[in-house]
């Protein structure tokens, strides 16, 4: 079996330590060894998306990061994102604007756009579609992930 | 005591939020990729590194040394394997011979994904190879070697005919032949395939499954493993992406569950995504040879079609998509004469299966650019020579297509209208020759798809259960399967329509075949039609069971009552008299005590065509336009898709946000077929495994999208309602080929629209 190492990072505003082999990826250290689900494998090559997570502030296809390159960062994930109330709107606008359908590229969705209206709160369609770039969506066409974000995107308040 | 008037009010065309969305967006949906049973192994398949060639010896033993492996199976290893597939021409595990780079050779169960991978690689294969056919016309020359027991390498031929082609032509004023030349693309469902097969020691097997088709499985199955099919329990858990590709048994589901038998530990079997492109089915690549006259006054008069299908290595239900592609050449324009003729030729190349639109996509594509073609010859607007040739509403066509209703004519001006096509074709087309290399185009077309189902087998029906209890909650149990498009929240929208009860009082259950009734499965845009048509009808006998037991109570008929918001009320009025909820309870706890569960079967009213392929195979049939508009760089063929003008005859409307969402990802789905798709094989060898180089559209590459419904409520649709999943991606490719041509005066008949092929094409055709 591979080497391991030991790591420690913040996963979603809690420490975590563990021992992962160094051949890991991010991906499965979330989904295999700590179970948590929501970040998706859709091509295992930082193609699709639905892999995003949120490391020290910046999207990352998870299946393209070794799990050992998140020692000492901040990780966040959908889990994290999900229990975010500043994201419920986000949330909330892809159920009523209908961008979820099948749902496997949600939560990678959900997590990159939130980064998005992190960078750009008033983000408009055209800076919407170019941060949505590198997540694909089988089902929907994307209009209606772009009109939830851009929904979210207005009701924003200016901060001065 | 105050009185309460509940007004009647309906759910019918509103904006319903999918049922399941909530939890989709937090991550907390458990797809099959997320499933973890005690004690699981996981598997690996080996597949073949040759394209054909005989297969000398294959030595495991390495593999199954390595620690952490628990079971290795090649074809000696499983005697009771048995073919499967449409034509039962494939064993799952092969013997003696491999055919395809998709070929299933060995399987490993380990304790996890690495291991297995790590016991693939100790796998010794010697092959002996034998000569490669990749094309389907090199496949039928007489010495040719034989890839089955099938003369000619021919694995199915489909002949339908009308009329006498002779004669349309004799008296046709205008005749054009054309060859289409349509493409392998893929299904590219965002969750990969996958299975999980556990067996109780009673012998019993619970299938975790991402089938479209759990009941003809669960025969199929049975069959297969020469059990009981009472032994076998689909469990669906919810499906990223179907679109078609989930409807046959393909090879990894018996491999997995042989090395389930074998081990007895649940296994679990997960594609990588490279596998997902190798091994998962393909759209049916084929030319098409179409022949077709007109008269001066515009008039269609014939269509000769001859098409030659690759029907890959085996066969799966791509090589039967003739059945749909001989309905719009035979009954998407009225034509008095059609003969068409087709062939699937076994190749060392991937076997296709069915992939929305199912084969209507290839033959739309032929059909739309030749009514370009023919409005040319004639002088005539292409809008008003399509209008000219359209069906109408209550006509039978010469293939036995019932069009009880038909909204093709209002689909065709509303789009055009809305589009101002018209205008912009004969301004691009003024501008062809114009300096500078950005054309713009704007192209039409149109489909005819079944939308009330297709009775293919035996029954082409779906049963619901429904359970109402003490406090008004409702179960719907239903045989139709969730695979994203949305029918759990259309079902559940239906019986409330007919309870007057609120969205949150039902729960829908779809997805174990111990629970739910029969259905013969997603495909054919059938479930909203079927499904739909089947709980209401459940519901209407509950509906009936609790108002003659609310008129004794309130000595009033049955039908001067209603139920609106959870009660019961006087229809005329709307007072509410009495909560539902107590009038179920009164009925369950009473002398006479009886539970409010009702079922109901519903089996559409169409035929079983016959041999000749004639006959009313659906329910109802669903209408679409199509209007493009692209720009288009002849420096760099580079075409880019600005709007979408579409208009659909889809009955009616019954959730506006669910089928707005299908609409709009159906014609993204087609523009990725036009423009960007294209799984390319040298050799039988897929060049392009990967999200990088096979090239789905993205999120800043969508048209605008201009989205009519036309409502011709159709007699026997759900609320008048019509199937609309694969419509939407029909006519995409046919509109953009005919933009194209109006951009830049050249026809380009062979898809993808990809930047290097449009140069080259617009290259060529200069010289």
């Amino acid at each position: 079996m591979s080497l391991l190492r030991e790591i420690r990072f913040t996963l979603n505003g809690v420490e975590r330590r563990l021992s992962v082999p160094i051949t890991m990826t991010a991906l499965a250290m979330l989904r295999d060894v700590l179970n948590m689900t929501g970040t998706k494998y859709g091509c295992g090559e930082g193609e699709c998306g639905a892999c995003t997570i949120l490391v020290d502030g910046q999207t990352v296809n998870s299946c393209i990061m070794f799990a050992v390159d998140c020692d000492g960062r901040e990780v966040k994930t959908i889990e994290g994102v999900a229990a975010d109330e500043q994201w419920r709107p986000l949330r909330e606008a892809l159920v009523e604007h209908g961008g979820v359908q099948c749902g496997f590229c949600t939560p990678g969705m959900v997590v990159q756009a939130s980064h998005v209206l992190s960078k750009n709160p008033h983000a408009d369609h055209h800076a919407i579609k170019r941060g949505l770039e590198g997540n694909l969506c089988r089902c929907t066409g994307y209009k209606k992930i772009i009109d939830a974000v851009a929904a979210v995107a207005g009701e924003q308040e200016v901060v001065p | 005591m105050t009185v309460t008037t509940i007004p009647k009010q309906s759910l019918i065309g509103q904006r319903i939020t999918k049922r399941d969305a909530p939890e989709k967006t937090i991550g907390q949906t458990r797809y099959i990729q997320d499933m973890t049973l005690p004690g699981q192994l996981h598997a690996k398949i080996l597949r073949s590194s040759r394209l054909h060639a005989k297969i000398i010896s294959i030595d495991t033993a390495k593999a199954a040394a390595l620690p952490g492996v628990h079971c290795v199976i090649t074809a000696a290893d499983v005697p009771e394997q048995r073919p499967i597939g449409v034509k039962k021409d494939q064993l799952p595990l092969k013997t003696d011979r491999v055919r395809s780079y998709r070929d299933e050779i060995a399987a490993v169960a380990a304790d996890s994904p690495e291991i297995a991978a790590a016991a693939l690689r100790l796998i010794e294969v010697v092959y002996e190879d034998l000569p490669p056919l990749t094309d389907p016309k090199l496949s039928k020359l007489p010495d040719a070697p034989r890839l089955h027991d099938a003369p000619d390498n021919v694995a199915l031929t489909f002949a339908y005919k009308h009329g006498d082609v002779a004669e349309g032509e004799a008296e046709s004023d205008f005749v054009i032949e054309d060859e289409f030349s349509l493409h392998f693309v893929t299904h590219c469902c965002m969750g990969v395939s996958g299975v999980i097969a556990e067996f109780e020691p009673s012998g019993n097997l619970t299938l975790y499954s991402n089938t479209q088709v759990p009941f003809l499985h669960k025969r199929d199955f049975a069959e297969l493993l020469n059990i009981d099919p009472g032994r076998i329990r689909i469990i669906q858990p919810p499906i990223g992406g179907g679109f078609g590709s989930k409807l046959d048994i393909y090879p990894f589901e018996p491999i997995c569950i042989y090395l389930a038998r074998r081990t007895g530990r649940p296994v679990k079997l997960v594609f990588s995504r490279e596998e997902e492109f190798i091994a998962s089915p393909t759209r049916q690549p084929l030319t098409v040879t179409l022949r077709s006259g007109v008269k001066k006054d515009g008039a269609l008069t014939f269509r000769t079609v001859r098409t030659l299908l690759d029907n890959g290595a085996y066969t799966s239900w791509g090589a039967t998509t003739p059945f749909v592609m001989m309905q719009t050449f035979s009954s998407l324009y009225r034509v008095a004469h059609c003969d068409y003729y087709t062939e699937a030729v076994y190749t060392n190349n991937p076997y296709s299966g069915s992939f929305r639109g199912y084969g209507n996509l290839q033959a739309t594509f032929a059909v739309e650019q030749h009514m370009d073609r023919l409005a040319e010859l004639l002088g005539m607007d292409g809008l008003e020579f399509r209008l000219k040739n359209a069906q109408d509403r209550g006509e039978v066509t010469l293939q036995g297509l019932h069009f009880k209703s038909c909204g093709l004519k209002e689909c065709l001006s509303v789009a055009a209208e809305r589009s101002d096509y018209r205008q912009k074709r004969e301004r691009h087309q003024a501008q062809q020759a114009a300096p500078g290399t950005i054309k713009r185009g704007v192209g039409m077309a149109s489909m005819l798809h079944v939308g009330g189902g297709a009775k293919i087998y035996p029954s082409d029906g779906c049963g619901s259960i429904l359970k109402l209890d003490d406090f008004a909650h409702v179960t719907l149990m239903t045989g139709a399967s969730e695979i994203g498009q949305g029918s759990e929240t259309v079902l559940a929208q239906l019986v409330c329509e007919e309870l007057g009860i609120p969205l949150d009082a039902v729960t829908v259950i779809n997805n174990d075949t111990d629970i739910t009734p029969w259905d013969v499965g997603v495909h054919a845009s059938r479930t909203t039609f079927v499904a739909g048509n089947s709980a209401i009808g459940a519901a209407r006998k509950a509906r009936d069971k609790i108002l003659a037991a609310a008129a004794k109570v309130t000595n009033l008929h049955a039908d001067q009552l209603d139920l609106r918001a959870g009660y019961i009320v006087r229809a005329e009025d709307g007072e509410a008299l009495m909560p539902l909820a107590k009038m179920l309870r009164s009925l369950h706890f009473s002398d006479m005590a009886e539970l409010v569960i009702t079922s109901h079967y519903y089996e559409p009213p169409s035929k079983h065509q016959d041999k000749d392929y004639k006959g009313d195979v659906s329910a109802a049939y669903a209408w679409a336009t199509h209007v493009v508009e692209i720009e288009l760089d002849t420096a760099t063929g580079i075409v880019r898709l600005d709007k979408v003008t579409a208009a659909h005859d889809v009955g009616r409307v019954i959730n506006q946000l669910g089928i707005e969402g299908q609409i709009e990802g159906g014609i993204v789905m087609g523009q990725g077929y036009a423009i960007t798709e294209h799984l390319m094989f040298e050799d039988g060898l897929c060049l392009n495994p990967n999200f990088r180089d096979y090239k789905l559209v993205t999120a800043p590459e969508i048209p605008e999208m201009d989205i009519t419904f036309i409502e011709t409520m159709d007699g026997e649709g759900p609320q008048g309602a019509k199937g609309v999943g694969e419509a939407p991606a029909i006519c995409m490719a046919a509109a953009v080929a005919n933009a194209i041509e109006n951009a830049t005066g050249v026809r380009l008949t062979s898809l993808p629209f990809t930047p290097e092929r449009v140069y080259r094409a617009l290259t060529e055709a200069r010289r």
